[in-house]
């Protein structure tokens, strides 16, 4: 029998190219709004990203000593960072690309060679765990080609280098991933690596917070100066990707002509990508055929609802159950849970940062400042809270998706489905924003009348946010992901933390003038002058947060009645 | 039992189902028929609450669907064709929570759920988890929870997907003593041989709108078809592939 002619590269990726295409298309057809709302955004972060990065860079390079070390140490330190993240990205998306994907059955019972399988569906998970990282890397070597003069060729010598850059953690990630469902089943890997993933993604956010870079910026805190450039002029390790790819663009930014780093990228890459290959030879088939068994037998999140039931008996049986069925299935569900120490991370983060204050450098510092950050503070921990609530309210309703024809064919009133959750969702933020507000006020000295109105403000405001997160989530819903982390990511997410920071800020706004009438008769040492000025402004934050609160439920649940399954 | 008025479905300007009038009898097992995309999953989600129609009026023993969407509802027990339920909850949990959509919880359910499972061979996987069942079990499981609740009228839609020759031989005998102690089904179906053999009446569908409807006898009656088996019926109302066309694919 002679041999089967073999479909290329492109046959094999092109059904996911012209899905991905349809999807576009239908996202136009429902209107420019969304696409050019997408627009303003993505240039609105990008520019963002870009001014901070160009004014940080010139700042650096004015320092004529230390200013191209610096910058190729802040480039050092962020492709390092970058490259852990695209290793746990890989290894996440390698699982889903290589194991769980729907399509592969049809590609694997096809008679398509282990190679072009292979190399397809790497290029596939490189392209979906690095485009975050590639289009951050936009705008910070834009900066760069700016400040240190990188010229026209510029964007091809940083595309040169992160090309293999992207490759290699993209091998490494994969192969893990090969290993590991080869020893264990592909949904319990699944779990183990979310969890490491968040472990390890929370573990580098904490150690990059707590090592201080910007201290990096004051030299003046280190011992002398010798030191302070021999730190920076140390790589971080000689044989890390990320270092060859920095010594290659600073090579090219300070005119150098060392060709090590280029071969040293591309070398490694491409006998990675042949290694990578002859692990996937042997052990793809085995690994794929044990990804089909096992799904999780044993029960576990049961201790919670348990623990619940009392508090929720007098509830009627319907509402009862509905609550007790989403918290056992956010406990069995290890992608939901998980998230909770990324969440315990934020936190420590945020405090750390509030403690990091020069408020706290040992002098004494005047009520009127502390006052005005405890205000200030309101925003970041509204912000913080929207975060949250976009993480774990917003995918609420996505997340019924498949199972939606039971709850829509049975006499379950979809008021009482909307606000069961909405109330499931709510409780513990109402908790987690008192306990932000509270212990932040007390580490800030907070006087009485700023504790009073940032934990009354706080409470209104996580009423609002958990109703506009719920609202959005029924708006705009994502049936489609079985991944309650994805749901928040899309468009929906999107407008409703700008809607959720709109509030924050109309909220600060109306508090802005009794705050500073009180802040006034604090510096006067008059009396807090409750009038019906502070009465009206108290009272709008009240009717603002209500509206926000009422509105986007109702119309929330307009959309859940008007849905079609 | 069931009563369909003018009832229409319309996606833009894609009529999938087109001024159905149909009305089935308490005792009555109705087989519904017709190709896909004739506008039979379209009907029965409808029936069951989960479609709006566009137009037309749903009645469950006398209770609207669009005006008395709760009480037509805990009358109904629905069956979907693809058995989509929670993966991390055991069978037993979904059962308490089905029981508990339709107002019911305590010893009575408990009891009605044992006997369920256990009709269903399903006891032994009784407090594991979802995700590990199979295909035929999450469908066993759904018509268990389908029949949680006593209903008196079951819609389903093609309910012996996935099911082993026994599990489809014990659904037969199901329904039938379902209708026969009172109850009404409404069932879609491609297979033709379980129409013939279970159905009291039939009513095939094409292109959203009722070509024919009544008892085997009526609808060769009023097809003129004679003596002629469901199949050829069928195909001879819905369009059926013709030998040549047969021959031209085979080359």
């Amino acid at each position: 029998m002679t041999a089967l002619p073999q479909p290329s590269l492109t046959t094999i990726v092109l059904p996911k190219w012209q899905g991905a295409v349809n999807r576009l298309r239908q996202e136009r057809s429902g209107g420019s709004g969304k696409i050019f709302t997408l627009a303003l955004v993505a240039v609105g972060v990008w520019g963002a990203i870009f001014g901070i990065c160009f004014r940080v860079l010139r700042y650096i390079q004015s320092t004529t000593e230390v200013g191209v070390p610096l910058a190729a140490k802040f480039l050092s330190i962020l492709l390092l960072s970058f490259v852990s993240l695209l290793l746990l990205s890989n290894l996440i998306t390698a699982l889903s690309s290589f194991f769980l994907a729907k399509d592969l059955d049809l590609l694997v019972s096809s008679p398509a060679d282990w190679l072009r399988v292979y190399l397809t569906r790497l290029g596939e998970t490189m392209l979906h765990s690095s485009w975050m990282v590639a289009l951050m890397a936009v705008p910070i070597f834009t900066a760069y080609g700016m400040v240190f003069g990188g010229g026209a060729l510029f964007p091809l010598v940083v595309t040169a280098a992160l090309l293999p850059y992207f490759v290699l953690p993209c091998v490494v990630g994969t192969a893990i991933t090969l290993i590991l469902v080869n020893a264990f089943p592909a949904r319990r890997t699944r779990d183990l690596l979310s969890l490491i993933a968040v472990g390890a993604f929370g573990g580098v956010v904490l150690m990059f917070r707590v090592m201080r870079p910007e201290r990096l910026a004051r030299p003046e805190g280190v011992r002398n100066l010798l030191d302070y450039l021999d730190a920076l002029q140390t790589p971080t390790s000689p044989f890390l990707p990320s270092e060859w790819a920095t010594t290659m663009i600073m090579n090219w930014l300070q005119r150098v002509a060392d060709p090590l780093p280029v071969v040293l990228l591309w070398t490694t890459a491409l006998a990675f990508i042949v290694l990578g290959a002859m692990l996937h030879a042997r052990l793809y088939h085995a690994g794929y055929s044990k990804a089909q068994e096992g799904a999780e037998r044993f029960v576990r999140g049961g201790g919670w609802a348990r623990l619940l039931a009392p508090l929720l008996r007098r509830l009627p049986v319907a509402r009862r159950e509905f609550v007790l069925k989403d918290i056992r299935l956010f406990f069995r569900d290890t992608t939901q849970w998980s998230q909770l120490i990324l969440l315990a991370v934020l936190l420590i983060v945020y405090v750390f940062n509030i403690k990091s204050l020069p408020l706290f450098s040992g002098e004494k510092v005047p009520v009127f400042l502390v006052s005005l950050v405890v205000f200030l503070n309101l925003g970041l921990a509204g912000f913080v809270l929207s975060a949250i609530a976009a993480r774990f309210v917003f995918p609420a309703v996505s997340l019924e998706g498949k199972q939606m024809w039971l709850l829509r064919s049975s006499p379950l009133d979809l008021k009482a489905l909307v606000w069961s959750k909405y109330w499931t969702g709510t409780i513990p933020l109402l908790l987690l924003a008192i306990l932000i507000t509270a212990s932040t006020n007390l580490l800030l000295q907070a006087p009485p009348f700023m504790m009073a109105v940032s934990l009354v403000t706080m409470l209104l405001l996580t009423f609002a946010i958990s109703a506009l997160a719920l609202g959005f989530g029924a708006l705009y819903p994502r049936f489609d992901t079985e991944n309650a982390a994805q749901i928040p990511t899309g468009f929906g997410g999107m407008i409703f933390m700008m809607s959720s920071v709109a509030l924050l800020g109309l909220v600060l706004v109306l508090e802005a003038a009794p705050v500073m009438g009180y802040l006034r008769a604090q510096l006067m040492g008059r009396p807090t002058p409750i009038g019906p000025g502070m009465l009206a402004s108290f009272a709008a934050v009240v009717a603002v947060c209500a509206a926000a609160t009422v509105v986007p439920i109702r119309l929330g649940l307009r959309k859940i009645e008007s849905m079609e399954f | 039992m069931i009563r369909l008025t003018d009832l229409t479905k319309r996606y833009g300007k894609f009529t999938a189902v087109d001024s159905i009038n149909l009305e089935i009898r308490r005792g009555e097992l109705f087989g519904f028929l017709g190709p896909n995309g004739a506008g039979k999953t379209t009907t029965m989600r409808m029936i069951a609450g989960i479609l709006q129609p566009t137009s037309g009026r749903i009645e469950i023993a006398g209770d609207d669907m669009a005006r008395e969407p709760v009480r037509a509802k805990s009358r109904l027990g629905f069956i979907p064709d693809r058995p989509y339920v929670y993966d991390k909850l055991t069978g037993a949990e979904f059962l308490r929570f089905v029981a508990a959509l339709f107002g019911q919880e305590g010893a009575a359910v408990e009891h009605r759920m044992d006997e369920l499972l256990d009709l269903f061979e399903l006891s032994t996987w009784k407090d594991e988890l979802v995700e590990s069942y199979s295909h035929g079990m999450r469908q066993k499981l759904i018509i268990s929870s389908a029949l949680l609740h006593r209903p008196e009228v079951i819609v389903v839609d093609e309910p012996m997907v996935g099911l082993d020759p026994k599990g489809q031989k014990f659904l037969k005998e199901l329904f039938r003593a379902f209708v026969e102690r009172g109850g009404t089904v409404l069932m879609s179906t491609h297979t033709l041989d379980m129409v013939e053999e279970m159905c009291d009446r039939i009513g095939i569908i094409n292109g959203g709108r009722i070509l024919t409807a009544g008892t085997m006898a009526e609808v060769r009656a009023q097809t003129a078809h004679g003596d002629t088996g469901l199949e050829d019926l069928f195909l001879k109302l819905t369009g059926g592939i013709t030998d040549r066309e047969m021959d031209e694919i085979l080359k």
